[in-house]
């Protein structure tokens, strides 16, 4: 059984999967209460687990906290959202079109190396310090990214499916429609994951500059008066936020892809 | 006489290579008649899916020209129906929606459609698949939707390039008995590609032998079978001859190649 477990590729049982995920969560609580608890680390520097707790109740009962997620969630989804909205048809576009490929590629890669942060400061001189700059350091950390990879997965289709397709008398429109569209899909969908994923990190770079409000601001404000367990508490929501998300990525992906599965 | 239905006219293809140019295909001419089931026998790399791709119109001929009951074939279309050796069936599809896909492009109505697809599940025998995915296949299967979904469009002529290349000899054999069933219902024009002498004889009214690269015709031999062939006729003299000196012509090609 144990020579079983680190076998590479082989299946391990169900629970075992799951304990060991827990046992993870577990380890890491630990390790941190024995720093804390122990007294190796000064509890300025690492509040302790309860301490972090109470916080956090108090804050969800003072309530402050909850617009701060609300308004920080609407920047992050606005910003993916236009982010995938431009950046989906474009990969699309440029995995199934050479000619789209060789006119965007090359600028994309050449971009993406770019790091937002630095253009918070162009951001704010040419949109000002509304909601707009805020999305568009989340829109200008994710969309480059996306982008490619959305024209990685449009490219691995098997040129074979489009060929049949072809004989069976498609248009290139219905090739784009019916075939390019549907086997894509899946691929879109992981990529929508991960992409969002890091638009959750670039939200508190946008909102440490010339914010007023959000999880980023809040943080940085503890900062400020030297509170660890209202920047650890912060850490925490956004790290479930995006754990939660990914989590309905996930769901969406097997409720709608289960024609991927072997038992239908 | 028969009427010819394909004519291969002078089809040459030739392929830029960093090392200059690549002679895939000699010129080559024959023809398809109307109802005949032709196949194409010769080493790997020789050429004969290269034929094949340029009467589906999916390549272009480097010289020559393809006519399709008369008509010059210049791109890709629902008259050709064609069968991949990979699978290439749409994985999101049903058994149902995948053979009649050709039919959706066309607009034909779903009533119908799904009319027409049951027809050619019965005649693959997978009656009751109609709701499984590709996923849930066997390879011989999916091959078998495959010729369905191109049945189901009533192209002219169907085009397979080596369509059981992928399967087990078991399930390759079983296919072919299938495939020929298949034909002695639709009574389709076939040309079908293979490396498989044995196929080519159990399958073909006629074989086509491709030499190795460039591809040519070698040799055109028609099979002095009687229809309907049974699984039992692979044992017969006449089969055992002809494989003999098929296998002698492959052998020769391939040594030239290896």
């Amino acid at each position: 059984m144990f020579s079983r477990l680190f076998t590479p590729n082989k299946e391990i049982p169900r629970s075992i999967y799951i304990g060991a995920g827990i046992a993870s969560f577990v380890a890491f609580v630990g390790i941190w209460s024995l720093l804390s608890y122990g007294g190796l680390v000064n509890p300025l520097f690492l509040p302790a687990p309860d301490v972090i707790w109470k916080t956090a109740v108090n804050q969800f009962i003072d309530g402050e906290i909850l617009s701060d997620i609300g308004i920080s969630f609407s920047r992050v989804a606005l910003g993916f959202f236009f982010a995938a909205l431009v950046g989906v048809p474009l990969g699309m576009l440029m995995g199934s079109l050479r000619i789209m490929e060789g006119a965007f590629e090359p600028i994309i890669g050449f971009i993406r190396y770019m790091p937002a942060s630095a253009f918070i400061p162009l951001f704010i001189l040419w949109i000002g310090l509304g909601e707009a700059e805020k999305m568009a350091v989340i829109f200008f950390g994710t969309f480059f990214q996306l982008t490619l990879m959305v024209m990685d997965v449009t490219k691995n289709i098997q040129n074979d499916l489009i060929e049949v397709s072809y004989t069976l008398g498609a248009s290139k429109r219905q090739i784009f429609r019916k075939v390019i569209l549907p086997a894509s899909l899946p691929g879109i969908v992981d990529t929508l994951r991960i992409t969002f994923g890091w638009a959750w990190t670039y939200l508190v770079v946008a909102e440490i500059v010339g914010a007023t409000s959000g999880l980023g601001f809040m943080i940085m404000q503890a900062s400020r008066f030297l509170k660890p367990e209202k920047i650890i508490v912060g850490i925490i929501i956004i790290g479930l936020l995006g754990m939660i998300i990914d989590l309905l990525f996930k769901a969406l992906y097997r409720t709608s892809f289960s024609w991927m599965r072997k038992e239908g | 006489m028969d009427t010819a239905k394909l004519i291969i006219d002078q089809v040459g293809k030739v392929f830029p290579t960093k090392s200059g140019e690549m002679v895939a295909l000699d010129q080559t001419s024959f023809s398809v008649n109307d109802g005949e089931f032709v196949t194409i026998l010769g080493p790997s790399g020789c050429g004969k899916s290269t034929i094949l791709r340029i009467v589906a119109g999916l390549e272009q001929p480097s010289s020559g020209r393809v006519l399709l009951d008369g008509k010059e074939v210049k791109e890709p279309g629902p008259d050709r129906g064609m069968v991949f050796q990979s699978y290439t069936l749409y994985p999101w599809l049903s058994v149902e929606d995948n053979i009649s896909f050709g039919l959706e492009l066309k607009g034909v109505p779903k009533k119908q459609r799904l009319e027409t697809a049951k027809h050619y599940l019965n005649l693959i025998g997978l009656k009751g698949f109609e709701k499984h995915y590709p996923v849930q296949l066997s390879g011989g299967m999916k091959q078998r939707v495959a010729i369905a979904r191109a049945l189901a469009n009533d192209p002219k002529i169907l085009l397979m390039d080596e369509p059981f290349g992928a399967l087990d000899a078991q399930t390759r054999t079983i296919m072919q008995e299938i495939l020929l069933k298949v034909w002695e219902e639709s009574r389709k024009t076939i040309l079908f590609i293979t490396h498989d002498v044995d196929e080519a004889i159990f399958l073909g009214d006629s074989i086509y032998v491709m030499t190795a690269r460039p591809g040519r015709l070698k040799k055109n031999i028609k099979v002095p079978l009687d229809r309907p062939r049974e699984f039992s006729i692979k044992q017969s003299l006449e089969f055992l001859d002809l494989k003999n000196e098929l296998l002698g012509l492959i052998r020769e090609e391939t040594l030239k190649v290896i």
